[in-house]
């Protein structure tokens, strides 16, 4: 069999992060080939330097033997390399033929509506996906529009099929008609790489395996010869965990109630029916893989998202129709996961900042007015006790770095003195002394008696941290495990939506 | 009494000629949105165009020639305005409002500068009416339509054109694309910027036509600030009309009716010419409400394009 | 500091290159520059008459600009001030004119109160509204209220109930109770000064030392952060055009309390976009607004006396605003210049390095 696709000792570095570090791949003719990983892995930067998005700091990509250099995905697209994007590239005011002929339309001058919607019927039959053309995209359902981004590569001629986590979108029906398309394609020669992190899926469908894991490409295998377990331990890894200190402690009372929480964004159900419990004095960690409900789980608890069903119960009060800012006020502190997005108003300064969740309230505001003698002297003492630098606290959040950004806010939410804090992705991005310091925070915390739900996908973290882990997948809650004995591998099945238990 | 002005040839007749000057920016302006660039300058391309119609008319003797250097003005115009905001990426809005600033300061400058403070000379070529030979001879849809400002005409087969053009050819259907999602259309290896140079220049050229109709059409003179508003009720026309050709010609008729409709009251007790005029704006507020069938604004339109987001 | 000297860099340079763009087209079109531009100082600035018309010219500017800068500190754009500053008139001269027997100051006030509630209504109801709950984009909703406010002003002095009995169309002269009174006679310089100078402390004070303010000004620069500080993004919406609208309506009642004392038939003031101008080269500050609104109505004064003297046409001043705006939307560019302008002054300096060193 033809090797088409060769990635060699690829390597790419952002500043502070080595995205790909010397990653080596092949695709051959007519296989299917998975590349497995967790979130932040490196794969969505290997296919963006494949579809010529990123140009790589080294190494090689070649197709058929030959080596290419593409700096723009027109180049990719020429070459015959076609990528279904995670989010699709669609418009949708326009038909499925307008959205698949765009941009090679045939003939000169008049758009050949009649032909071309008949040219991609034809198209759509020849790889067994069938659509309407005549459709408008924003009527069609999110599998159907799927098929119109794959006919739209093929229509372009594409050698090559890149599908970057196909199934995130779709209904378990649709998953099973679009891997029922990859086994047709397979069919007739056309190779697939096909990037997800779902174990049971890449099992079913793919020919080989490569598993990343921390910008590396760990290994290859073939698909039959593997088990989900042996899968589950080169994704995770087995790296040594942080060691931290962290002294047996008796939970107390209930501070958070969820009880069957359903969470709807746009129109899909995103958490379908969450219950657990958050004590005092402990730390319950929330491992999932990223897209899995978490976010939207604990967008619900803060208010920023409606539920849709369920209750949200704070110190025995129903909260769950109560505004953000009653909320924060009865004692929820937030450290949102996108600190430059929603943590910080980066034009903001310092002190503004350090007041974000609390300006209307006394100390810091007396009959509408800010007072701020008492928002400087806060801003002062917590940029002092959190070490932020530089310690200007009248300069713009913007200018700080990430790390010091993190602090700012993690500052602020501790300095609330709440009752729980949530804390999505506290140190992601962060160097290891600002991880450090972060997690002897969320500590302290726990020895105060205050409640702490942590949710992070970095299962190092949630296993170093936690007290009890709850296991979250495709917007339900897999289990619930006592933090201290559970090992990586039991997580990382639950994380991929098997449960060891049920099927052992 | 309200029959009777309904069966005036003379009311139809205005509404055309009140609609031109209106149809043309609003299918500008379409153009301009279509591809994504918000464009609020038509009312001061207009003027350009007007001006510099009146003032390559003068220079050549010739009207047909004024024309010409009006568009070309509108053309250069609207491609510094395009630099602007599609190659540097500033707010649209903000710097439309300086494009009829500008304009506005710069076609009084020029005329009093170039003409003194008398106004353009009386003896400029104007942009001929034309009798359509058919049309003409038959009772009130004669003169009703059939004799209009050639102007006019080129304005109904303009907007049949622009109509063809955005909805039945590959380069209009590469137009909205940009529009709708520009980043969708980058990877389907369309170039964003030059499709929205193209809607912003064509834009351009339409507005400037529809300033060439008053100064050398209707008027024969250049007068300061002569668009009077004209190029904001044609951005009302394009909203109303949802941003399509056909639909920006229907909302302009409807305003030019308006219009004629307020000159023919005026002077009649208990009708106000003022409310009558207020209608494009509330309607405009009302299709914008979606209170009066929802109009929609192209998905992407008022956004620079930042391939690196 | 530098802070402060970064704020004003930017605007500076815009206004010098603008006027830099018009000397050269002066001297195409073979005027002399400095004789125009002379003539222009001097008849904004070289006399107390000058002076204070250029002052009295800058106060519905400021009233007006600081109603744009609030939209803008919230991250609306309101281009109808010209419509919420006729309502303001409008309203301020049927309560100037129809309400008889209050002593001075509570008329004024009534007057003026009234004036602000309806720009402010006008501004906030139906735009932001529209705006707050089906997204309708501010920009067409207040420039299409705006026409309306227009045609209904011109229609309550054509053919409505504030139409005075004559041959003219205008509106009755407002009562002596209500006008607003000079600070030079025989100039139009009022004491409305005060009001626009309070007006800016006021605004001041509400954006920056207010929980409002703070709301507003965080819905502006970033709605995911303002709703996680859990502020009622909607509602701050409409009530940022509304104080937008309400400072429109101020300056309306002020031009008309002080300066205009009626309603004739002619409304195009031109405030109303003049305001964005202001606005933007205030870089949205309260105190860059009084000085830009300042510059802007020494331009349209001088620009008159410019055109008597050096037989330069005074719309070269609109041609200057223009390019003013160009240069400001055009911030990258800028950003470009200055660079390159503090590259050269580096390498200067370095130079100047090298040789002392070499001494």
């Amino acid at each position: 069999m033809r090797t088409c696709l060769e990635i060699r000792n690829v390597t790419k570095e952002f500043p502070g992060v080595l995205a790909n570090d010397h990653v080596n791949l092949q695709l051959r003719d007519g296989e299917i080939h998975a590349i497995l990983g967790e979130n932040g892995a490196g794969k969505s930067t290997l296919m963006k330097i494949i579809y010529g998005l990123y140009q790589a700091d080294s190494g090689s990509v070649s197709l058929y033997g030959q080596e290419m250099h593409f700096t723009s995905p027109r180049q990719a697209i020429q070459a015959g390399i076609g990528m279904v994007h995670q989010h699709f590239m669609l418009i949708p005011a326009l038909t499925a033929a307008e959205n698949i002929v765009l941009g090679g339309e045939p003939g000169k001058v008049h758009y050949r509506r009649k032909e071309n919607e008949e040219m991609v019927r034809q198209l759509s039959k020849q790889y067994h996906l069938e659509i309407d053309p005549s459709v408008k995209v924003s009527d069609l359902t999110v599998g159907l529009q799927q098929r119109v981004e794959i006919l739209k590569v093929f229509y372009r001629k594409a050698k090559v099929l890149i599908l970057d986590e196909p199934t995130a979108l779709l209904t378990p029906q649709e998953v099973e008609e679009l891997i029922g398309v990859m086994e047709r394609l397979r069919l007739q020669g056309i190779p697939i790489i096909f990037i997800s992190h779902k174990l049971d899926e890449v099992k079913k469908v793919s020919d080989r395996v490569t598993v990343m894991r921390a910008g590396r490409t760990v290994a290859t295998v073939e698909t039959n010869q593997t088990t989900p377990q042996e899968l589950a331990n080169l994704m995770v890894g087995r790296e040594v965990v942080l060691q931290v200190a962290k002294p047996p402690q008796e939970p107390g009372s209930v501070v958070l109630r969820v009880d069957g929480l359903v969470v709807v964004q746009g129109h899909a159900e995103r958490v379908k029916g969450v219950t657990f419990e958050v004590r005092r004095g402990e730390i319950f960690g929330l491992a999932g893989i990223d897209g899995n409900g978490q976010f939207e789980l604990v967008e619900a608890i803060t208010g920023l998202l409606p539920a849709k069903s369920g209750r949200i119960v704070f110190k025995g009060r129903d909260i769950t129709k109560t505004s953000v800012h009653r909320r924060t006020a009865a004692g929820i502190s937030y450290i949102p996961q996108d600190r430059q997005a929603d943590g910080l108003i980066l034009d903001f300064q310092l002190a503004e900042n350090f007041v974000l969740r609390d300006f209307t309230r006394p100390p810091f505001a007396k009959a509408g007015q800010l007072q701020m003698g008492a928002i400087t002297h806060h801003a002062e003492r917590l940029s002092e006790s959190f070490d932020v630098r530089p310690r200007r606290i009248h300069s713009l959040a913007g200018n700080l770095s990430g790390g010091n950004q993190q602090k700012v806010i993690l500052a602020r939410e501790v300095s609330r003195d709440p009752e729980l804090l949530i804390a999505a992705q506290p140190t992601r991005g962060l160097d290891v002394g600002a991880i450090q310091f972060i997690h002897d925070k969320l500590l302290d915390l726990r020895r105060e008696g205050k409640a702490v739900l942590l949710v992070s996908l970095e299962l190092e973290e949630i296993m170093s941290l936690s007290d009890r882990i709850g296991v979250i997948h495709d917007g339900r809650l897999m289990a619930i495990l006592p933090g201290g004995h559970v090992t990586r591998e039991q997580l990382g099945l639950l994380m991929t939506g098997v449960n060891p238990e049920k099927e052992g | 009494m309200f029959w009777h002005i309904l069966s005036q040839p003379e009311l139809w007749a205005a509404t055309l000629a009140m609609a031109t000057p209106l149809a043309l920016p609003a299918l500008g302006g379409t153009f301009s949105e279509r591809s994504g660039v918000t464009n609020i300058a038509m009312e001061g391309i207009m003027l350009i165009g007007a001006f510099f119609g009146v003032y390559f008319a003068y220079l050549t003797n010739n009207a047909w020639l004024g024309l010409v250097g009006a568009l070309v003005a509108g053309a250069l115009i609207s491609l510094i305005f395009a630099w602007i905001t599609v190659s540097i990426g500033a707010n649209q809005v903000v710097v439309g409002m300086g494009i009829n600033i500008f304009a506005a300061g710069l076609t009084t400058f020029m005329l009093n500068t170039i003409f003194g403070y008398g106004g353009t000379p009386p003896s400029i070529p104007h942009l001929p009416n034309l009798n359509i030979p058919g049309l003409s001879r038959i009772p009130f849809v004669g003169p009703a339509l059939g004799q209009q400002n050639v102007v006019v005409y080129i304005m109904l087969l303009l907007v049949l054109a622009g109509h063809y053009f955005l909805f039945h050819t590959n380069l209009g259907l590469r137009l909205r694309a940009v529009g709708e999602n520009p980043q969708a259309a980058d990877t389907a290896g369309l170039n964003v910027w030059n499709l929205r140079y193209l809607g912003v220049i064509i834009g351009g050229i339409l507005s400037s036509l529809g300033g060439v109709y008053l100064s050398l059409g209707l008027l024969n003179s250049f007068e300061p600030n002569m668009s009077s508003g004209r190029g904001y009720i044609a951005l009302a026309a394009m909203i109303f009309g949802k941003w399509t050709p056909l639909g920006s010609l229907g909302a302009a008729l409807l305003f030019g009716f308006a219009t004629a409709l307020s000159i023919y009251l005026k002077g009649t007790p208990h009708v106000s010419t003022n409310i009558v005029q207020m209608l494009p704006y509330a309607l405009t507020i009302l299709a914008l409400t979606g209170l009066v069938g929802r109009s929609t604004m192209p998905a992407a339109d008022g956004t620079p394009y930042d391939p690196r987001k | 500091m530098r802070k402060y000297v970064r704020g004003v860099l930017t605007p500076l340079v815009s206004v010098i290159v603008a006027l830099l763009i018009g000397t050269v087209v002066m001297l195409a079109t073979g005027h002399n520059p400095f004789q125009a531009y002379g003539a222009l100082l001097s008849g904004a600035f070289g006399s107390t008459y000058a002076l204070s018309n250029t002052i009295a010219g800058a106060i519905p500017l400021i009233l007006s600009g600081l109603g744009v800068a609030i939209g803008f500190k919230a991250g609306l754009f309101n281009i109808g001030a010209e419509g919420q500053y006729w309502i303001g008139s409008m309203v301020a001269v049927w309560v100037g004119y129809s309400v008889t027997g209050l002593p001075p100051l509570l008329h004024i006030t009534l007057a003026i109160a009234l004036a602000m509630l309806a720009g402010g209504l006008w501004a906030g109801v139906i735009p932001g509204l529209a705006k707050a709950l089906v997204g309708a984009h501010e920009v067409i909703t207040t420039m299409m209220m705006s026409y309306i406010a227009i045609f209904l002003t011109q229609f309550m002095v054509e053919n409505g109930p504030m139409m005075e009995k004559g041959f003219t169309p205008q509106s009755p002269l407002i009562r002596s109770s209500v006008m607003i009174p000079k600070i030079i006679p025989r100039t139009q310089l009022s004491w409305g000064l005060l009001i626009a100078v309070a007006a800016a402390f006021v605004v001041y004070w509400l954006l920056f030392k207010t929980t409002v303010g703070f709301r507003l000004r965080a819905v502006g620069l970033n709605v995911r952060a303002a709703k996680y500080a859990g502020i009622n993004v909607p509602l701050y919406t409409v009530l940022a055009l509304f104080f937008s609208g309400l400072l429109a309506g101020l300056a309306g009642a002020v031009q008309m309390l002080g300066v205009q004392q009626r309603l004739y038939d002619s409304f195009n003031s031109g405030y109303g976009f003049t305001a964005i101008v202001v606005a933007l080269l205030a870089n949205n500050n309260p105190f860059g607004v009084i000085l830009s609104a300042i510059f802007f109505s020494a331009l349209a004064t001088g620009g008159q006396s410019m055109q008597l003297v050096s037989g330069v046409p005074a719309q070269l001043t609109d041609v200057v605003s223009g390019i003013i705006i160009f240069l400001i939307a055009a911030k990258k560019l800028m950003q470009i210049v200055q660079t390159k302008i503090a590259q050269t002054k580096w390498s200067k300096h370095q130079n100047l390095g090298s040789e002392k060193g070499a001494q």
